[in-house]
């Protein structure tokens, strides 16, 4: 398979990351990782627990430092801004685990994820997003007044995710959305992701172990191994890939050679 | 009966010092979970610059606004003092070492403590000084029967409450307040909102001090003697306070405060003054046997 910047072009990528290299001291998480996300996409990265997801998403968001390589948002390299000014440019992370601030209350919670483009979109705007994301997740509306630590996990997940979704981001960083859930609510949160993707054309970067469920959605797959992109390709094509099914779908077994 | 009265006066005005180096305690526990020993120092420091308006000049402030004009504009001044100095401290003290960890942090605070304290020494001298009776308002408001409070009293009282619910009602009930809510609970999280935690630090290193210059400079116009050190023992107090209420949260240090100042100045008055201290962390203890996150710890916990 070519080389993803051989592949495609870069100039439709909203989100492209070249050669990332992040390192925990002396020790390398991310070792050249490249992938992008063209407009519109949803792209899933894949892989065990320790392949460095997280660190992939934290590291787009500023949270981390880069060692070497770029993270380009619409062409803008963004490793030049502080950490707190990405919320503002039209890109929004879902951390794993949910990280509700869990003495506010729901609507609090919702209110400070709006933080970052309270400049850039007035109070009814946001309060028209709000309605909408009370639309995706009604059992929001009814515990507004509830203190976000008070709420169940799948509860707290959803509202992680219309905290997420209330600055109107162009694209979702989106960080194992199942983690923890019972199956229903994982058919729940990815039917509302999926929706998401399609009313609102939001591109999404979901990261996720859960591998079946997460290529349902994606158009495009990556899977990430200690630090490497191994495999990438369309969804359709990594759901049929041998190395995919015995390591990550859990399906087919690897004949003994 | 007018002992109980007088006494209860007196609890509140003490209680509201203790509230309000309190509050200063908590927000700054809350963001940078520091415990600021240099805070009682931001106490003492308050009432030396009050002090030192109302002297200045021979008593030129008092003699050109009037001697409540006098009042607020040592007030004011020491609150943008601490509020500056606050600051300051933060950067030269704290910001360097926050990468560290905790414990440096916590060495910086004491060297912040005795750094202040000593400049204070220096400049003021160690003797006690007192607020210029030409400078504090007298006369005093019948409540009933024989039972008088002084203005300043109640000033004091009503100022000190004042300003705490302002600050309350930002921290509890504004955007901007769910924001330092928010840092506080989950500083990764919160810069992924958009925060930025340089605001927020701003927010709690200048409010907090110019709150306890506020106490400061009350407890010179209240009492008249200052001294350097008398930081230290407010600062205990306000932190017994502090961990009463349940640190971190700002109507936990308000309840702390006004609680501590009242069961002292009733111990004092119907049992014994010099037991008072040994009464009041008594009580301490025996809120941190029943309720170890104080009397409003935090009231949910997170699920995973």
């Amino acid at each position: 398979m070519k080389p993803i910047w051989e592949r495609r072009n870069n100039i439709d990528a909203l989100l492209s990351v070249e050669n990332l290299v992040v390192a925990y001291g002396a020790v390398e998480a991310l070792k050249g990782v490249s992938l992008e996300i063209p407009v519109g996409d949803v792209v899933a990265v894949l892989g065990a627990n320790g392949a460095g997801k997280t660190t992939l998403l934290k590291t787009i968001s500023g949270l981390m430092p880069i060692k070497s390589g770029s993270v380009r948002l619409m062409g803008d390299d963004i490793g030049k801004y502080q950490p707190f000014k990405l919320a503002g440019l039209g890109m929004s992370h879902i951390p794993e685990g949910r990280k509700v601030f869990a003495t506010l209350t729901v609507e609090e919670n919702l209110n400070i994820g709006a933080w970052g483009v309270r400049k850039q979109l007035n109070p009814r705007q946001i309060q028209e997003t709000k309605e909408w994301i009370f639309t995706l997740f009604p059992i929001l509306k009814t515990r507004r007044r509830q203190l976000a630590g008070t709420l169940s996990g799948g509860e707290q997940q959803m509202l992680a995710i219309g905290r997420g979704l209330i600055c109107k981001p162009k694209i979702l960083l989106l960080d194992e959305p199942s983690l923890g859930l019972a199956p229903i609510l994982v058919q729940e949160i990815f039917k509302v992701i999926k929706q998401i993707h399609e009313e609102e054309k939001v591109s999404i970067l979901l990261v996720e172990q859960n591998a079946r469920k997460a290529l349902s959605i994606a158009d495009y797959g990556y899977i990430l191994e200690t630090g490497k992109i191994v495999i990438n390709g369309p969804a359709v094509e990594l759901k049929e890939n041998e190395h995919v099914k015995a390591a990550y779908l859990g399906g087919a077994r690897l004949k003994p050679q | 009966m007018q002992l109980l009265l007088e006494q209860l006066t007196n609890g509140l005005t003490i209680g509201s010092f203790y509230a309000l180096v309190a509050m200063g305690y908590s927000m700054v526990y809350g963001v940078m979970k520091l415990i600021n020993f240099a805070h009682g120092d931001f106490f003492t420091l308050g009432s030396y610059i009050g002090y030192a308006i109302l002297v200045f000049g021979s008593g030129w402030v008092t003699r050109t606004f009037g001697i409540w004009g006098g009042v607020v504009v040592a007030l004011i001044g020491a609150m943008i003092g601490l509020g500056v100095g606050g600051l300051i401290v933060e950067r030269v003290a704290y910001s360097p070492v926050y990468k560290a960890g905790r414990l440096p942090l916590v060495v910086s605070a004491l060297g912040a403590s005795i750094f202040i304290s000593n400049g204070i020494m220096a400049i003021w001298s160690p003797r006690f000084q007192a607020y210029p009776q030409t400078s504090i308002p007298t006369g005093s408001l019948l409540l009933f029967g024989d039972v008088h409070i002084t203005y300043i009293k109640l000033v004091t009282i009503i100022v000190s409450w004042a300003l705490m619910g302002l600050i309350y009602y930002v921290v509890e009930k504004t955007l901007f307040g769910s924001a330092v809510r928010a840092t506080a609970l989950d500083r990764e999280t919160a810069t992924l909102m958009g925060i930025n935690f340089q605001t927020i630090i701003l927010f709690v290193f200048s409010v907090g001090p110019a709150l306890g210059a506020l106490a400061g400079v009350f407890a010179g116009l209240n009492y008249s003697r200052i001294i350097f050190t008398m930081g230290w023992g407010y600062g205990l107090k306000a932190f017994t306070a502090t961990i009463m209420g349940g640190i971190g949260n700002i109507p936990g240090a308000m309840i702390g405060g006004i609680l501590l100042g009242l069961l002292e100045a009733l111990f004092e008055g119907f049992v014994s003054g010099q037991w008072k201290n040994v009464f009041v962390f008594l009580i301490l203890i025996i809120i941190l046997i029943v309720r170890p996150t104080g009397l409003i710890g935090e009231k949910v916990a997170e699920k995973v």
